[in-house]
């Protein structure tokens, strides 16, 4: 279940300032997929965002979720079909999880068991067991579970849209990296509509099917995927965003040997599921690559799922060029999966990696 | 007489004076409760608001008790009307500013993730931000109730019911049989009574504010 949104010419003017925060945009955001704003702080993502579950009224312009004008309805009413996961999860701290997850569930008038199943449920899909954390308040949660149990409570109620901004931006590099394949994984079971806010372009490519790059007063200076925005930038501002130019095109000439290699968690495809999972815990990580016994990459699987594999796509070797290793990236989601000579596993290239070497490449040509 | 025959021998009285006692500090702090945390609800959003609520409380605060009783009387005679209308007003500084505070301390993250899911303002204020401003608020009733058991006594200057009524009486009658060992009874009775309140806060504080927010 899916909604497309559509911003038809929407203006936001704070009372008192003299320039418009979100000056006139139009965007349409297709059923089903994540679409990104990404842009320098203070160019308006939040306030764009926001004015789609009317946390904001626009000044002007108008609004549509599958056509119907969201200023015809009443605004409490159309937040509770909208999910909502912010920054720093925005938990009630005097509420347990459960009861935090449980809350649009009762907004909206469930019954208690239908609610505490939900509940339950919603708990399992992001990864923390019930038994364990359902009666627990969110101060003994680590970062991490927190912002997990802000996206169960936005997906409580099962909305079709899903609002996020910046919704793993409080906590460390790899729980983050762990969230966004979970996002990710999410995704792929539930199809939403996804409007998510970064400033990490990394992010924005690892995440989105597409991305609005924007710039002051929200302006779109590019909507497009991920492909098309690194390779072909709309002009030298969003060049200059994604941290690419010219140098984009270099990564052709860079070879994946030539980077450093980042690590996954390993282990042999004939291995007890329930070791692997005992494994990732201690590892702190959400997916292991499994090799077959001559140590050649066959499957990924996830921590939650030890038992239930999906086989490794595109794969690169040492040789491959990182323009090839960028585009397993955007099919695999997260990281290339990277082959010797005889096709074993010797490591993997992840977004981070592209994305610092175009960084590098780039002062270098500066400097 | 010994102080303590002195006691035994006006149990029944003594208890009596005490019961009202309690009953008036009870009753004036529940109603400066309703009045101060409504005032605060009404003002925590507006700087201004605040500071002029805070002021303005903070003023009746300095009005010597003696003085306000005797500012009372002639409007509203002598008895309990005086009392509690001087009691009330005492009582609503802590509470006034203790739910400024606590209603300010709540997370804006928080609040926003309230309206972002769908809370109405009134569910937003009752569900959360009340429950978490609490804590403090408790704490200011609490204050309150402090104050106000001592302030209590110089009702019995409005012929106000309570110990009062036995400490004014050992002080007119300094030097005579039993004076001292009455006032002393007042004021003793006055302190256990404090204490044991005390105590019944700190039980309700455990049992109402949530384990989430404890700082434990
Ligand atoms: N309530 C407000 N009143 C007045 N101006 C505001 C208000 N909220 C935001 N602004 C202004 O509007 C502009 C856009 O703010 P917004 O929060 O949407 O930016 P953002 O892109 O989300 O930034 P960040 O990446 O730092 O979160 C900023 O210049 C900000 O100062
Ligand atoms: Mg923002």
């Amino acid at each position: 279940m899916a909604s497309e949104i559509e911003l038809i010419d929407v203006t936001k003017r704070y009372p008192g300032t003299g320039q418009p925060a979100v000056d006139s945009v139009s965007m349409t955001i297709p059923a089903g997929e994540i679409v990104v704003f990404v842009g320098p702080s203070g160019c308006g993502k939040t306030t764009t965002m926001r004015m789609i579950n009317r946390l904001i009224e626009p000044t002007s312009g108008r609004i549509t979720i599958d056509g119907e004008d969201t200023l015809s309805l009443d605004p409490d009413r159309l937040r509770r079909g909208i999910g909502y996961a912010i920054q720093q999860a925005g938990l009630f701290p005097h509420l347990t999880v459960g009861q935090n997850v449980g809350m649009v569930p009762g907004l909206l008038g469930w019954d208690k068991t239908r609610s505490s199943d939900r509940v339950d449920e919603m708990l399992d899909l992001v990864g923390l067991d019930p038994g364990d954390f359902r009666d627990r308040y969110p101060r003994q949660l680590s970062g991490g579970q927190q912002q997990r149990v802000g996206v169960a409570r936005a997906l409580a109620a099962d909305p079709p849209v899903l609002l996020m901004d910046e919704p793993f931006g409080a906590v460390d590099p790899i729980t983050r990296g762990n969230l966004q394949d979970e996002l990710m994984r999410l995704q792929a079971e539930l199809r939403k509509t996804i409007v998510f806010v970064t400033h990490d372009f990394g992010e924005a490519v690892k995440l989105g099917d597409r991305i609005a790059v924007l710039g002051p007063q929200s302006r779109i200076l590019q909507y497009d995927t991920p492909e098309q925005i690194l390779a072909n930038p709309a002009d030298d501002t969003v060049a200059g965003f994604i941290g690419a130019g010219a140098s984009l095109k270099q990564l052709t000439l860079l070879r994946v040997r030539e980077v450093e290699l980042s690590k996954a968690v390993t282990a042999s495809v004939t291995d007890d599921p329930a070791d692997i999972r005992a494994k990732l815990t201690e590892a702190g990580r959400g997916f292991a690559l499994l090799l077959d016994d001559r140590g050649r990459p066959v499957s990924w699987v996830h921590a939650r799922t030890p038992g239930r594999p999906t086989p490794v796509g595109d794969s690169v070797t040492l040789q491959s060029t990182l323009q090839d290793a960028l585009e397993a990236i955007l099919t695999e989601g997260g990281a290339a999966v990277v082959t010797g000579s005889r096709g074993e596993y010797v490591g993997l290239v992840e977004i981070d990696t592209v994305m610092s070497t175009v960084r590098r490449l780039r002062e270098e040509a500066g400097a | 007489m010994t102080f303590w025959d002195f006691v035994a021998d006006r149990w029944n009285r003594l208890v009596g004076e005490a019961l009202l006692h309690v009953s008036a500090v009870v009753q004036c702090t529940v109603l400066a409760a309703a009045i101060g945390v409504g005032i605060g609800i009404a003002v925590h959003r507006s700087p201004l608001g605040s500071a002029v609520a805070t002021a303005l409380t903070s003023a009746i605060l300095t009005i010597p008790s003696f003085a306000l009783l005797g500012l009372l009387i002639p409007v509203l005679g002598l008895g309990a009307p005086p009392t509690v209308v001087a009691l009330v007003l005492y009582g609503l500084l802590p509470i006034v500013r203790n739910t400024i505070v606590g209603l300010n301390g709540v997370d804006t993250s928080v609040r926003d993730a309230a309206r972002g899911i769908g809370m109405s303002r009134a569910g937003v204020l009752t569900r959360v931000e009340l429950r978490l401003a609490w804590p403090a608020i408790l704490a200011g009733v609490r204050i309150s109730t402090q104050m106000l058991m001592g302030i209590a006594a110089i009702a019995a200057y409005a012929r106000g019911p309570g110990l009062g009524v036995e400490i004014f009486a050992g002080l007119t009658r300094a030097g005579s049989a039993n004076a001292t060992n009455q006032a002393i009874a007042g004021t003793l009775g006055i302190v256990i009574l404090a204490l044991l309140l005390d105590g019944i806060f700190a039980l309700v504080g455990r049992y109402t504010v949530s384990r989430g927010i404890r700082g434990e």
